[in-house]
């Protein structure tokens, strides 16, 4: 198939972007999209021009690598699935597809359609795990766990951390990111002790860095390719005004 | 001139060599941990345990990964399990039994003492892991669940959902995060090691480029610890991230670390075949389906029929009917050649005739849809997305794949290289496993080496080095080495030929699948050689790197890969001519039972092979480890 494409490129964190135009003869609908991407660059590469820098890895949809706003949406069309699981077959010959990074002012552009979320292992590193040293850990059935607490806190665990929430939120906020960590450990006895501690630091860190506050539209939720919930935020604000008492 | 290597294996009863080393093993005290500093590469999850573990212990770790996030780690993706001795479903497992199973699952080339040693650790890493609140499945009581998994009779395989990879590493990650923060971890996402450096014979430090700038920078410490995961990418095609890679340890080889079984790799029988020649990569469907799907191919060739249409008493079950108390439960080795068999003798299924039915019609019929949409409802999922085939509805089409590297830098018992200083661990290094590991093994491997074991051993290397200095990376040998890097990297952008790195990656990805991969012979592996040799040499002449050095620049980062794959891939070679036997999943084809089975060679053949390096990649030399079994005798394997 034909396809017709806008994409963002630009040189470095400060340089000015734009989109630019390609076209492709030869899209394979059963290609995935990136294998799309790999396509192009290689003719531009065989052109002399320089290939389009984006960020991918397992191709699998788990670690969360990849990830570009396609048409204005984060990952593209298809609900919760991650760029690389996306597939031409989704788009019509003749299509324009407009691709453009992940927005926000905590994600600096690096170039083309990479970005830097490293502001996500800084939300982490301020408090998303449990306080434990290696070796010396009790054996694992003295800590009961119910059927319906473990998968309920896999729901939350699941996050692949991909920015998608925040690149879709018109605040540009990290609350679900955030919260699903949050909610993870608290839903686990080996986690609740540190929960108070756990929350607001992790909240406060969220805040420091360059992210929005979170206003309820639930659009996060809508492109999550894990569906990790919008409940998980009422809890984390649970949590933390449980914290601030 | 060849030698024998020795393993450093403690002296005592195979039950007691671990604690005997242990309670040996030399201290360093806390307030001299603080001056000593270790390199870890990889945070995956040899990495990123064995850089928490060093950083609460109080030593200062700097931590390499070049991915954006070290929670990205290709760890991330291991669906199935992880292998640990309970005996929580009290079905008679013990440490010697997880051992022996171990053991012959690698058909008996790997090492007792530490392939018992895996064993021994594994049940402390269940405790580590629920500890960080890893979501293990559990019973309604809140007990944890076990599954079993090929190649055993008993249930000792923990598993988080079909994400039990991302849930450890995210657990392994936030231990290595909570160290960041503390500061005793420095982290440098976004980092590729480009060579090792040694001074005065010993591992001090890495030379790296910061693929966000293209800054080339130098890196110091007392020690070196490379974990850096598999090599299988070097097929191109196979069921691992895009960036896996093997010049960390490549160029570590080419200082002097000997390279171990590099061409034993497992093939995996369940991912998903090629659908075209735009492909880069395959995508893995858990193995867990061949419990209730049922794998055929069509009795005559080039049969062009929908599988719906084609009658049962047209259909070959093969591998039921060639393994009968197996089935379709076969080994993985087993599976993924029978497989090849059927696709080479021209019934491969599928536009490309590249693949084998995997048939859940007759499962959906005994136990109803929904229980098999309970089972595996989300690979059915995932295999819709991806082919857009409602597996409900038509079988899979399933392919064997490159999947995960059982050779890689050889280590002794202390997980350390020939080269003093440098230890290598998880994937990077020889598996334990040997020749054909079982499934939820290698989790296991990568958790042990880096939560259990590496920080006795490294702490036993440390106690000698806590009056030597921080390293100074103004030493002529980080100039040397960082102008190497730098001279290399400009090589390639200047080269200004017309095929891009990918491209020669998949030419050379086909010779090793066809000549190094599932089946291997004499002829085909000389020619093989032969055909690596001028890829290589083109590859000097003809390679296209568009950008620049100084830059951010993806195909320069793919160039630096492909150039250690071409040398690499002779060497699996070589070690896959130089052993005349088959075993496990190595079959060469000149050494079969009547029957088409694998044929091992235990009088000479059991030794683990050392390669090490000349200069010359098609000159190597070959070291050779014996494998001694002091307390068990290997067996045949039969599966019949
Ligand atoms: C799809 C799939 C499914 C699997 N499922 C299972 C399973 O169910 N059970 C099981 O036991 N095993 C499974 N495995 C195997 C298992 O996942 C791996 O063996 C294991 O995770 C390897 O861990 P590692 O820490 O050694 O390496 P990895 O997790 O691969 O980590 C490698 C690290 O090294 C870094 N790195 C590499 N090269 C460089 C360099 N030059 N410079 C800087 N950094 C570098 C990377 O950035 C990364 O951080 C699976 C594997 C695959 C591919
Ligand atoms: S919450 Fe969902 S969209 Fe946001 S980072 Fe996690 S997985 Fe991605």
């Amino acid at each position: 198939m034909k396809i017709y494409l806008k994409v963002w490129r630009q040189q470095h964190k400060d340089s000015k972007g734009m989109l630019v135009e390609y076209s492709l003869n030869e899209v394979d609908p059963e290609m995935s999209f990136l294998e799309m991407l790999d396509m192009l660059n290689l003719k531009l590469a065989k052109k002399g021009e320089r290939p389009i820098e984006f960020d991918h890895d397992c191709r699998e949809g788990i670690c969360g690598q990849c990830g570009v706003m396609i048409n204005g949406i984060a990952h593209g069309p298809l609900k919760n699935t991650t760029t690389c699981q996306l597939h031409m077959r989704s788009f019509k010959n003749g299509d324009t597809i407009y691709i453009e990074p992940f927005k926000a002012k905590a994600f600096p552009i690096i170039r083309d359609l990479k970005v830097d979320r490293s502001a996500f292992d800084a939300i982490i590193a301020a408090g998303g795990y449990v306080s434990v040293n290696t070796g010396q850990a009790p054996e694992a059935n003295s800590i009961m766990v119910t059927h319906d607490e473990a998968e309920s806190a896999f729901d939350s665990a699941a996050c692949i951390g991909c920015g998608a929430c925040v690149a879709t939120c018109k605040n540009a906020s990290a609350a679900l990111f955030t919260s699903a960590k949050i909610s993870h450990l608290a839903k686990l006895p080996q986690g609740q002790k540190e929960s108070e501690q756990r929350t607001l630091k992790m909240v406060d860190r969220m805040e420091d860095l360059d992210f929005g506050h979170c206003t309820n539209t639930e659009a996060c939720e809508v492109e999550c390719p894990q569906e990790i919930s919008v409940l998980n935020i009422a809890r984390m604000n649970y949590e933390y005004n449980k914290a601030k008492l | 001139m060849a030698k024998t290597i020795k393993a450093n294996i403690p002296a005592g009863e195979l039950n007691q060599k671990w604690e005997n080393y242990k309670a040996q093993a030399k201290l360093v005290s806390p307030n001299n941990r603080k001056k000593l500093e270790v390199i870890v590469v990889g945070t995956g999850l040899a990495g990123a345990s064995a850089a928490a573990s060093l950083a609460e212990m109080g030593y200062n770790v700097k931590s390499f990964c070049f991915q954006d996030s070290p929670r990205r780690a290709h760890s991330v993706a291991a669906q199935g399990g992880v292998n640990a001795m309970k005996n929580y479903q009290n079905d008679g497992d013990s440490i010697h039994r997880m051992f022996i199973d171990t053991l012959k699952g690698g058909d008996f080339r790997s090492r007792e003492a530490n392939t018992y040693r895996l064993a021994e650790c594994s049940a402390s890493l269940i405790d580590q892991a629920v500890a960080q609140g890893v979501p293990f499945g559990r019973e309604y009581s809140g007990y944890l669940k076990n599954r079993s998994f090929g190649g055993v009779q008993v249930s000792r395989t923990f598993y988080a959902r079909g994400q039990t990879g991302q849930q450890l590493l995210l657990g392994a990650y936030q231990a290595l995060m909570r160290q960041t923060e503390i500061g005793k971890i420095k982290l440098y996402s976004r980092h590729e090691m480009l060579d090792l450096v040694l001074i005065d014979g010993k591992a001090k430090g890495i030379i790296t480029r910061h693929l966000d700038t293209g800054k080339i920078e130098r890196h110091g410490a007392h020690l070196v610890v490379l974990a850096t995961g598999g090599f299988g990418k070097i097929y191109y095609l196979s069921t691992l991230a895009m960036g896996c890679n093997a010049s960390a340890i490549w160029r570590a080889h080419k200082k002097g670390a000997y390279m171990a079984n590099p061409s034993w790799t497992q093939i995996h029988p369940t991912s998903l075949p090629q659908s075209g020649p735009y492909q880069s990569k395959l995508t893995l469907m858990s193995e867990s389906l061949r419990n209730d799907g049922r794998i055929w191919v069509p009795k005559t060739k080039n049969d062009q029929r929908s599988p719906n249409q084609i009658p049962e008493n047209e259909r070959d079950y093969y591998l039921e009917r060639k393994y009968p108390s197996f089935g379709n439960l076969a080994p993985r080795d087993i599976a993924s050649r029978s497989a090849k068999e059927q696709i080479d003798a021209g019934k491969g299924v599928g536009p490309l005739q590249n693949a084998v039915y995997l048939d859940f019609a007759h499962a959906i019929a005994e136990y109803g849809k929904n229980v098999i949409e309970q089972r595996y409802g989300n690979l059915f999922k995932m295999y819709q997305k991806i082919t857009g085939i409602n597996a409900y509805q038509e079988p899979m089409k399933i392919s064997p794949s490159a999947h995960f590297s059982m050779g890689g830098l050889w280590v002794d018992y202390d997980l350390m290289t020939s080269i003093p200083g440098l230890f290598a661990i998880g994937e990077s290094n020889f598996s334990d496993h040997g020749a054909n590991r079982l499934g939820a093994n290698s989790l296991l491997q990568a958790c042990v080496d880096g939560y259990y074991i590496a920080p006795y051993t490294i702490q036993n290397y440390l106690a000698d080095e806590i009056n030597t200095p921080k390293t100074n990376v103004n030493h002529p040998a980080f100039e040397k080495a960082e102008l190497n890097a730098r001279l290399q990297l400009e090589q390639f952008v200047n080269c200004k030929g017309d095929k891009t790195a990918e491209e020669f990656h998949k030419e050379l990805g086909k010779i090793l699948y066809d000549k190094c991969g599932l089946s291997r012979s004499e002829v085909g592996l000389k020619q093989a050689i032969e055909t690596i040799q001028e890829l290589r040499g083109e590859f000097k002449k003809n390679l296209l790197v568009p950008g620049d050095v100084d830059d951010i620049n993806s195909e320069l980062e793919k160039a630096g890969r492909v150039y250690d794959y071409m040398e690499l891939a002779e060497l699996m070679c070589q070690d896959a001519l130089s052993r005349e036997e088959s075993c496990g999943a190595h079959f060469r084809e000149e050494y079969q039972t009547k029957d088409g089975e694998a044929l091992r060679n235990d009088d000479n053949y059991a030794y683990t092979s050392a390669w090490e390096w000349t200069g010359n990649p098609s000159k190597p030399i070959l070291n050779k480890e014996e494998l001694i079994f002091e307390f068990v005798k290997p067996t045949q394997r039969s599966y019949k």
